[in-house]
């Protein structure tokens, strides 16, 4: 850091609102994106294991490999074959939410008490019905509760896709340290964290929107 | 005026056979339309397996199971299940349900109109004893273990099913409001007419509820009568110990002065003032605990405004061993 400087100079901050909010709609879009088709294939996966227990082993492995490999080595490795784009940031950003998305998709289903789908099978529901009327509504706070970590994980880890060209409020960050500049790293970071809590909070009110039974009287 | 809603359903020879066990062996028994039949019998003797088999939720290895005449196996799973009533001990009311659509179940998959749903809600909340404006909106979590099964029970009527089925559905309520459900049940299935399969394995509620007990054991039936008959004539040593070395006394319980040999004879002016006065209802059970406390040891029986009679222990005796 230069000698001198403040940490944040607030007149760089006014002079770059257009781009902050330019990069909010970015990060934005590349963790909606990321938790939504991530959620759609991990919801097939999870009925998937719900019907046949057997490949909870299996889908468990690779999704947990997934997460393990670190996003720096993900992206870089990505890029001989889809380049310094959306799609590599995507692929990486997916691949990371699943394992989550998986073991509570399955958990909340696998919660459902039993005596709730006795009785709803013996009123007679058919199966495709009790799924959908009486299993994923009861499911549904365990399943949000996946969602809250993944979209905060992932916004965290959108800034991370800088390095191949994306990365939302990731750019400014990049560039503060390329240029030993604080004030952009930091608007960066804070930007960054303050997204998650906003849309972790809006997850809180959406869930209690939708489970109004999970309120005290 | 009792509806004519109730079916007959008739086990022939049915078989549960798993891999290692039998849990139903060779079961075959009708109950008649209109009426309760209890299935009573020890953990693991086969009740509730019987229960499932006529909804399908098990499937039986052999026989048939016929409802009115129609074999269940030859129909659709889920349309038969929509046309039996089904309540659990642990009630199973949706969670996410307020109270009205729970009870709303079957018409809705049925597909009533909305009007038809509304109305038959309405009356099936009055019908448990379930206040509407206080209840409907609520959700399960909010209700008491006795409402909740009010609530069960309201919601396994809604379609006016012709046949009931009910496992253990008030094994988890406390004794007195168990009581009290027992008594509703009667006068529920008497203004419905529906024919009630119940399991318990507890004797006295079989013998409280049952126009016909079923005892199990081991899967196989051991004895199906009405209850005065269990009592009296136990088919063997294990239906005596079931019933309790006190069937006399319970047999009592379900006889009335009314149908005692009264002893006309006696002019009544001779009995003791003080000794009780009884009506024909009152059961022998109670008359036998008010003769003991009395001092005179006899009873006088008034109905309406007229003497009967006076009723002994020694009647009281006679009617335990008597073969009715």
């Amino acid at each position: 850091m230069t000698e001198g400087e403040p940490l944040v100079r607030w007149d760089w901050v006014a002079g770059h609102l257009d781009e902050i909010a330019q990069r909010l709609l970015e990060h934005v879009e590349l963790a909606a994106i990321a938790v939504g088709v991530g959620f759609v294939i991990a919801f097939g996966l999870a009925l998937l294991i719900v019907r046949r227990p057997r490949l909870e082993s299996p889908i468990t492995f690779v999704t947990g490999t997934l997460y393990t490999i670190p996003s720096l080595a993900l992206f870089v490795l990505l890029i001989p074959y889809t380049g310094l784009s959306v799609l590599t940031a995507e692929i990486g950003l997916v691949s990371y939410t699943l394992l989550i998305l998986i073991r509570n998709i399955v958990g909340g289903i696998r919660g459902v008490p039993a005596d709730v789908l006795e009785a709803a099978t013996g009123m007679g529901y058919t199966p495709r019905q009790r799924l959908w009327r009486v299993e994923m509504p009861l499911a549904l706070a365990v399943i949000i509760a996946g969602v809250r970590v993944a979209t905060i994980s992932t916004i965290g880890l959108v800034t991370v896709t800088a390095l191949i060209g994306q990365g939302g409020f990731g750019y400014f960050i990049l560039i503060g340290i390329q240029r030993f500049f604080s004030t952009e790293l930091i608007v960066g970071a804070v930007c960054s964290v303050m997204l998650a809590i906003g849309a972790d909070g809006l997850l809180v009110l959406l869930q209690h929107r939708l489970t109004p039974w999970t309120r005290p009287a | 005026m009792p509806a004519e809603r109730g079916a007959t359903v008739e086990f022939r020879d049915v078989t549960k056979r798993y891999v290692d066990q039998i849990a139903v062996d060779g079961l075959s028994l009708t109950v008649p339309a209109g009426k309760i039949c209890i299935l009573v019998g020890p953990s693991g003797s086969g009740k509730t397996t019987s229960l499932k088999m006529v909804n399908r939720l098990i499937e039986p290895t052999s026989g048939a199971i016929l409802i009115d005449g129609h074999d269940v196996l030859k129909e659709e799973p889920t349309q038969l299940r929509r046309r039996i009533g089904y309540v659990i001990q642990q009630v199973g009311l949706f969670p996410h349900q307020t109270i009205d659509e729970n009870v709303a179940t079957v018409p809705r998959l049925l597909g009533w109109t909305k009007q038809r749903i509304d109305a038959r809600v309405t009356e099936l909340f009055s019908l448990v004893g379930l206040d509407p404006g206080r209840y409907a909106r609520r959700y399960p979590a909010q209700l008491s273990g006795g409402e909740r099964q009010r609530a069960g029970v309201a919601r396994a009527l809604a379609a006016e099913p012709p046949v009931m089925l009910m496992d253990e559905p008030f094994g988890a309520v406390d004794p007195i409001v168990r009581e009290r459900l027992q008594s509703e049940l009667l006068r529920i299935q008497r203004d419905q007419g529906t024919t009630v399969l119940f399991v318990t394995h507890d004797i006295d509620e079989a013998i409280r509820l049952g126009d016909r007990v079923a005892v199990m054991r081991g899967g196989k039936l051991v004895q199906y009568a009405p209850p005065g008959e269990l009592l009296a004539h136990p088919a063997d040593d294990f239906v005596a110990q079931f019933v309790g070395s006190d069937r006399g006394l319970k047999r009592l319980g379900l006889l009335t002065v009314g149908g005692a040999d009264l002893d006309a004879t006696v002019d009544r002016a001779s009995v003791d003032r003080n000794a009780p006065v009884l009506a024909p209802s009152t059961t022998l059970r109670d008359a036998l605990v008010r003769l003991l406390a009395s001092e005179s040891q006899i009873g006088v029986v008034v109905g309406g405004d007229r003497y009967l009679g006076v009723l002994t222990l020694a009647t009281i005796g006679k009617m335990i061993r008597s073969d009715s």
